[in-house]
């Protein structure tokens, strides 16, 4: 995070620290699996779905992240074809779904409540899509231990959903709705029933089972941190619109608009000033401070424009001593706050002028030299990469 | 805090006691008297039962009775059944709210009304009164009964269950049948014994509707209490009342049952889930 010198030859920023092949969204020739075109869904007088577009891509793993009413579950209904669109199209492998009724659309969903079927054992149920297709019994005997086997069932087959804990009632529904090899799997909520520690350790395994099958998964989700774990690109909901598209880092170190800023983990947002541009640096005026910050933003807008300053708090530098002379982006002062996880710590600081902002240090080490405490006069600094100017 | 229920309590859960079951131990006790006349205690006898079985006159009317009841509660509760699904399922069609209400309306209708025009339709019709036109009248009535009970279970009942079976491929009228009907059974037996039970004991209607060669239980009781009492009537009055309360015992201990062999159950999976 060498901030100074150096920096100017490069043009454009790496962003964020995950390096991926799969990107077949930037293939122009890559065909999508589903395509939703201008898709607008109105109950009543309230516009859940407005015109969204977007294309997914074989093998990926989308997300529908936002709060609840965005609209985002109601997008995946259109998909599963228990809503129909009051305008635009859906299609699926270059077909359009318009009137195709649920039971005849190659997508299978794994619903909130995993509406197990109370009355079959956890066989049967996973059996209940194979039967639909009059497949012979040895076949789906063969398919449904198959499954058993993949979520780790294989004891509790004749089960009734009832004797099952959450976690195991999960696994069920995932295995049923896995069964029929869907041509995309559709998840509301998948993991939204779990305690912590479960939910963490069923993400990865939905993540290797999705590597293992190879199938198109699409999420639902209002997590966050879910979200960004599991999936390959992100669409971030609002009113029914896609507010910004793209894979977790780009979200979340180059977040479109201070929504999705505030929405995807914390951020400090101070209302700014362009003072000048010298492409890619630009010189921002806050007024918790009288020196110009130095902002490293390929797309700043021209000086003179208000924005905003975003700066994540972990990216802030919080230190007891006074910065050396020159150096740049530094803010003074005080603790007022203090939140210790444990593998983070939590500093809330006063500025001069009584903005309050987040600054979080990893606890890298055991030992502390100067431990810092409340009350504490500190300096805040953040390097010109580390900052990113909104518009909007 | 008090404990226990004051005598005020106690007086009142008493006499409110005896006056609704005071009239029927009375006559349950009457169907065991020696003696002919309905007031005098003559000492304990079964002959009144002996007899009523030799009535061929009751027991036919009795032997109708049941039929029109199996027969009547069963279409009451198709018809009932899919009136209810209509309701909870249908969305919002046009005239919904009319068809709801058309469906209820035999509740709060007066019987001797229902009945009246029941007669007038058949009349208007053409059709002969008799054992059928009993039956039609009693679907008719009982109809309502069912689609409450079945609307209740269905508005509770998990959509999302019907949902995930038409996502994995089945059609609606299979979903209902393979998933929905065996969730909801309970409350469509229910809906069936309330029809029957209604159908049993009603006079009104089965008066209006009913022809030659078609007298129910209630009807012949009737027309042969207005000759004078008979301690027959005793008799088979508690039989009847022996049935109906047999019918009800088993289902609240059926109910039980399976609430308690669910909880261990559930249990049982909690501990193993623990463990």
């Amino acid at each position: 995070m060498n901030a100074k010198g150096g920096k100017t030859a490069r043009q454009r920023l790496n962003i964020g620290a995950v390096r991926s092949k799969f990107s077949p969204w930037n293939d122009p020739s890559a065909e999508p699996l589903v395509r939703f075109e201008g898709v607008v869904k109105r109950f009543d007088d309230h516009v859940a779905v407005d015109g969204v577009s977007l294309a997914i891509y074989p093998g990926e793993f989308f997300a529908l992240l936002g709060p609840s009413g965005c609209g985002k579950t109601t997008l995946m209904r259109l998909l599963a074809g228990f809503e129909t669109p009051d305008e635009g199209r859906i299609t699926l492998a270059g077909q359009d779904l318009a009137g195709q009724p649920p039971h005849r659309r190659p997508v299978n969903m794994m619903f909130q409540s995993y509406a197990l079927f109370p009355h079959l054992s956890v066989a049967q149920n996973i059996a209940f899509g194979l039967k639909q297709e009059n497949l012979p019994k040895g076949e789906i005997e063969a398919r449904v231990q198959q499954m058993l086997k993949l979520v780790k069932l294989e004891p509790l087959a004749r089960r009734k959903p009832h004797q099952l804990s959450g976690g195991q009632k999960q696994r069920v529904a995932l295995a049923r709705s896995l069964a029929k090899q869907p041509k995309m799997l559709l998840l509301d909520e998948p993991l939204g029933a779990l305690d912590k520690k479960l939910r963490e350790e069923t993400q990865f395994e939905l993540m290797d089972i999705q590597q293992e099958l190879n199938t198109t998964f699409l999420m639902v989700t209002h997590d966050q941190e879910e979200a960004m774990v599991l999936a390959d690109r992100i669409a971030v909901m609002r009113d029914g619109k896609i507010a910004q598209l793209g894979r977790p880092e780009e979200l979340y170190e180059t977040p479109a608009d201070r929504y999705v800023a505030e929405f995807l983990g914390d951020v400090n947002l101070f209302e700014a000033k362009v003072a000048s541009l010298s492409h890619p640096m630009a010189g921002i005026v806050i007024p918790e401070t009288t020196q110009p910050l130095q902002v490293w933003d390929d797309d700043a807008p021209a000086a003179g424009s208000t924005v905003w300053l975003a700066v994540r708090p972990e990216k802030l530098r919080i230190s007891l001593d006074p910065p050396p002379k020159g150096a740049v982006n530094v803010l003074a002062g005080e603790i007022w706050d203090i939140g210790y996880t444990g593998d983070w710590t939590n500093y809330v600081v006063e500025l001069e002028g009584g903005k309050l902002i987040r600054a979080a240090r990893a606890n890298a080490s055991r030992v502390v030299e100067r431990p810092i405490g409340w009350d504490d006069k500190v300096w805040v600094s953040f390097d010109p990469d580390a900052g990113v100017v909104l518009t909007r | 805090m008090r404990k226990g229920p004051t005598p005020f309590n106690i007086a009142a859960i008493t006499a409110g006691l005896v006056f609704l079951y005071l009239p029927i131990a009375a006559l349950v006790l009457y169907s065991f008297n020696a003696s002919r006349l309905v007031t005098v205690w003559g000492g304990f006898s079964t002959r009144w039962y002996e007899s009523l079985f030799a009535n061929e006159a009751l027991m036919g009317a009795a032997w109708v009775t049941v039929r029109v009841g199996l027969i009547s509660a069963t279409a009451a509760t198709i018809l009932g059944t899919l009136a209810a699904v209509a309701l909870a399922r249908g969305g919002r069609f046009g005239g919904r709210t009319l068809f709801s209400g058309l469906v209820y309306a035999p509740m709060v209708m007066p019987e001797v009304i229902l009945g009246l025009s029941l007669l007038l339709l058949f009349v208007a019709l053409r059709i002969d009164r008799g054992f059928w036109t009993v039956v039609i009248a009693h679907s008719t009535c009982t109809l309502a009964y069912v689609a409450v009970v079945v609307h209740a279970r269905l508005v509770t009942f998990d959509r999302s269950l019907e949902e995930a079976a038409q996502d994995l491929g089945c059609p609606p009228i299979r979903t209902f049948l393979t998933v929905t009907l065996p969730n909801i059974a309970p409350a469509v037996a229910a809906g069936w014994m309330l029809a029957f039970t209604l159908s049993l004991d009603d006079l009104v209607v089965a008066s209006f509707a009913s022809g030659p060669g078609a007298t129910t239980l209630p009807m012949r009781i009737y027309s042969q209490v207005r000759l004078g009492v008979s301690p027959e009537i005793n008799a088979a009055s508690t039989l009847l009342i022996a049935a109906v309360a047999t019918a009800v015992l088993i289902y609240a201990i059926v109910g039980k049952w399976r609430r308690v062999k669910e909880l261990r159950s559930e249990a049982g999976a909690g501990r193993r889930a623990a463990a």
